[in-house]
């Protein structure tokens, strides 16, 4: 059944550890509202790898640089918005990872992924601003 | 000086004829520093005791980011390079997803359950 529309707007620290407990407060919200175990992993994937994308290459784990979230949960889709404060980047400049002079390579898979899980995911400004949504999928999909 | 604390067991390993069965002890697979000593754990089965053929066997697993891509295709290649082989199974389907959306579907071994991954060496 879904019942509690979440929505937060928070600030976290750099570090990941901070990211996991949120990531933790959004599985939460999203069990819920009944969304499938499929929807959860899908979004807890794709917040796992924009956060860690924010933290580790945005803010270069910077203790005076922060991550602001905002998230709604509702019973069609979940929405989040995040951004760092670091340069950002062009996501076009971002080697296909999937290419074959790429297939090996130890690192570059998170925006793939993201895309790959999310229905929707848009960068914004220089590329420090990444905004996503997830639709629900009805009970019996896949 | 303190003596370390005794570090975790991240591996669960066991020989079956040649070749070595590999469990997760962790549900999630996500802290770089995680991934780095599970890393280093599987690389001293080729490295340092020998191991050629090795069996990973997902089945504990429930989720899993981009980080410890990295480390299995290194280990891929790195049996590769010792004419050895790594099979994956038992992989729940979203974490399978995440091996296709990547294609290392495409280049690592992976086989639904135990018994047909160690018919697979």
């Amino acid at each position: 059944m879904c019942v509690h529309h979440v929505s937060a707007d928070l600030t976290i620290p750099s570090d990941l550890g901070e990211a996991r407990l949120l990531e933790t407060r959004i599985v939460d919200a999203l069990g819920a509202n009944s969304y499938s175990e499929h929807d959860i992993f899908a979004i807890r994937l794709a917040i796992e790898e924009a956060l860690v994308n924010a933290i580790k290459h945005g803010n270069q784990f910077d203790p005076d640089k922060s991550v602001a979230v905002t998230f709604a949960v509702t019973c069609e889709r979940f929405e989040i918005k995040i951004v760092d404060e670091g340069p950002g980047f062009n996501p076009e400049d971002v080697p296909d990872p999937t290419a074959i002079e790429n297939i090996e390579r130890a690192c570059g898979r998170g925006l793939l992924l993201i895309r790959g899980f999310m229905s929707e995911v848009q960068y914004h400004g220089r590329g420090n601003i990444v905004t996503m949504c997830k639709l629900r999928t009805a009970n019996g999909e896949a | 000086m303190a003596s370390q604390p005794p570090r975790r067991r991240r591996l669960e390993v066991e020989d079956i004829g040649d070749i070595a069965v590999v469990n997760f002890v962790d549900k999630k697979i996500l802290d770089e520093q995680n991934i780095q000593m599970i890393g280093d754990d599987l690389f001293r089965l080729v490295d340092e005791l020998g191991r050629r053929k090795i069996l990973l066997n997902f089945q504990n697993v429930e989720f899993m980011s981009s980080a410890a891509l990295g480390k299995l295709i290194a280990l891929h290649r790195k049996l590769q390079g010792v004419q050895g082989k790594l099979v994956l199974c038992k992989i729940a389907k979203d974490i399978l997803d995440v091996f296709k959306i990547t294609k290392l579907d495409k280049i690592l071994t992976i086989v639904a359950d135990e018994q047909t991954g160690l018919q697979s060496f």
